[in-house]
């Protein structure tokens, strides 16, 4: 038996291959997102609380743990979404397969819009992740480098004064709360968590969640633009 | 009422090679008491006359429980009225003068073998992996010896309802099989003659579900929408807790 067989029968090589236990990793990761989302738009909404109290937080992130906090949070958080996206895709291939000729009058009963198009908003969601870390992490753009060692306030502001950086924002959160309105209550059925008595409420706390997201993230490039606000 | 004139858009296909194509037929005169099946067997009869093919299709029971009649109607498996199938479904359901499109079930699964006939013996299979129970059970007064709690009877009663007939696969964007998979398994994971089984029949189910080539599903519940009996998504939601307690349970021996 040569090494390779030996480890394709392990039992998480197996849960992963097998369509429910990769939905699972999906639902896992999933949470881990969700739970990161409602984190990074409460910190982000500290900027209406004033340059200070930004600054301020935008420093304990860079030192809490010794500096080795942010980068824990980082490696975490790359892992998940590296495990979440390659489920995805590889699900969705295998869905095509599975369905190989499509209907010539297709109908959809039940199924929302969200839910048909989980992997054009989840990629869009991935362009802006890579954009967005080169934007605020990386900060490819010496005005928003200069600016970002000193004063991240000032460097949102001035970052999201650019209008197309704000629109493809804007549309970004906008697919995210797609993503989201599905995905949520998704969670609960892959975790076997739902049933009819629960699914109404289990919708509406994953439409709700997903609204909160949205207006939360928006809220910041709108206040930017359309208010003139921290200018 | 009047009778209806129709058109139709059917499937044709000489067997599983063929590359099939969408053929266009109308049915005149037809009477509204009639079933959709029987609405096929006019037209048939008329093609049979002027010497063509008749339309080929699956039938059997004829009173929607036999699980054999498997037509795609306008795009929704057994049409669009809920909890039939298309041998319950009525040409009253219709209006004269309406375009009627019919096609197979489709799955990469179920090659068709001719026109709207699919072959579904993949669901064999997965029966045959785990969708029953190794020791003999007795006859039916022995069930009454066993209490079983109201609410796991129930349940397991509705999933046991399942046909077979493949309409959540035909349904589902991804062809999965999960409702008919989950609803097999859970019929005899609730109960206390199929629970000792619990984790065998459930790795076993999924594992040649998966080895079958479905889908994977994504929680749309189109397939419960389309159930013609109306067999719930919840059995999905205790399949997929069930597959993880198994594996791991086995994972650790
Ligand atoms: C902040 C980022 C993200 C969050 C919060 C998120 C959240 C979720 C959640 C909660 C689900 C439902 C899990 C389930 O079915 O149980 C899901 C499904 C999905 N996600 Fe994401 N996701 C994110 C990023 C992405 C990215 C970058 C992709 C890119 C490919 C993606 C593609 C998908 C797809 C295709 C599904 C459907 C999978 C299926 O149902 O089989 N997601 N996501």
């Amino acid at each position: 038996m040569s090494a390779l067989s030996c480890c394709n029968n392990s039992a998480p090589f197996r849960f992963w291959n097998s369509s429910i236990g990769k939905k699972i990793i999906v639902a896992l990761t999933g949470i881990i997102l969700v739970g990161y989302l409602a984190g990074h738009l409460v910190g982000n909404l500290l900027i209406f609380q004033g340059e200070h109290a930004f600054n301020e937080y935008a420093h304990f992130l860079q030192t809490m743990l010794h500096g080795y906090g942010v980068w824990i949070a980082r490696i975490v958080l790359l892992g998940t979404l590296v495990l979440h996206v390659v489920a995805t895709i590889q699900l969705t291939l295998a869905n095509r397969i599975a369905r190989n000729i499509q209907y010539q009058c297709p109908d959809t009963v039940t199924a929302t819009v969200s839910s048909r198009m989980m992997i054009w908003s989840g990629s869009t969601i991935l362009a802006f992740i890579v954009f967005h870390i080169l934007h605020y992490t990386v900060r490819v753009s010496p005005t928003l480098a200069e600016l970002g060692e000193n004063n991240p306030h000032a460097m949102v502001i001035t970052g999201f004064s650019n209008v197309l950086v704000s629109l493809f924002y804007i549309v970004a959160i906008s697919l995210l709360c797609s993503h989201l309105s599905h995905g949520v209550g998704s969670i609960f059925q892959t975790l076997g968590l739902r049933s009819h008595k629960t699914a109404l409420a289990i919708d509406l706390l994953s439409r709700a969640y997903a609204l909160a997201i949205w207006l939360g993230f928006i809220s910041i490039p709108v206040a930017i633009m359309v208010f003139g606000f921290g200018k | 009422m009047a009778n209806l004139n129709l058109t139709l858009k059917v499937w044709r296909q000489l067997n599983a090679d063929d590359h099939g194509r969408i053929e266009t037929y109308e049915a005149k005169n037809i009477p509204n008491e009639a079933s959709f099946l029987e609405m096929l067997d006019i037209v048939n009869e008329r093609i049979l006359v002027d010497g063509g093919e008749p339309i080929h299709f699956d039938h059997d029971c004829r009173e929607g429980i036999c699980g054999m009649c498997s037509l795609t109607i306008n795009g929704i498996p057994h049409g669009k009225d809920k909890g039939v199938t298309v041998c319950q479904l009525h040409m009253r359901s219709f209006k004269d003068g309406d375009t009627i499109w019919i096609e197979p079930f489709r799955s990469r699964v179920f090659p068709i073998l001719r026109d709207l006939m699919v072959d579904r013996t993949a669901f064999d299979r997965i029966i045959e992996a785990g969708g029953y129970i190794d020791i003999r059970t007795g006859a039916a007064q022995d069930a009454n010896n066993l209490p079983v709690e109201k609410d796991k009877a129930e349940a397991a009663f509705e999933a046991a309802a399942c046909i077979g007939c493949a309409a959540c696969v035909a349904a589902c964007k991804n062809s999965s099989a999960m409702l008919f998979v989950s609803a097999k398994a859970a019929h005899l994971n609730y109960l206390p003659q199929g629970a000792p089984e619990k984790q065998k029949r459930t790795l076993a189910m999924v594992r040649q579900m998966d080895a079958e080539g479905f889908g994977n599903c994504t929680n749309q519940y189109e397939c419960e929408a389309v159930c013609p009996k109306e067999i719930s998504a919840d059995n999905i939601a205790k399949l997929n807790r069930d597959y993880v307690i198994s594996s791991a349970k086995e994972a650790v021996g």
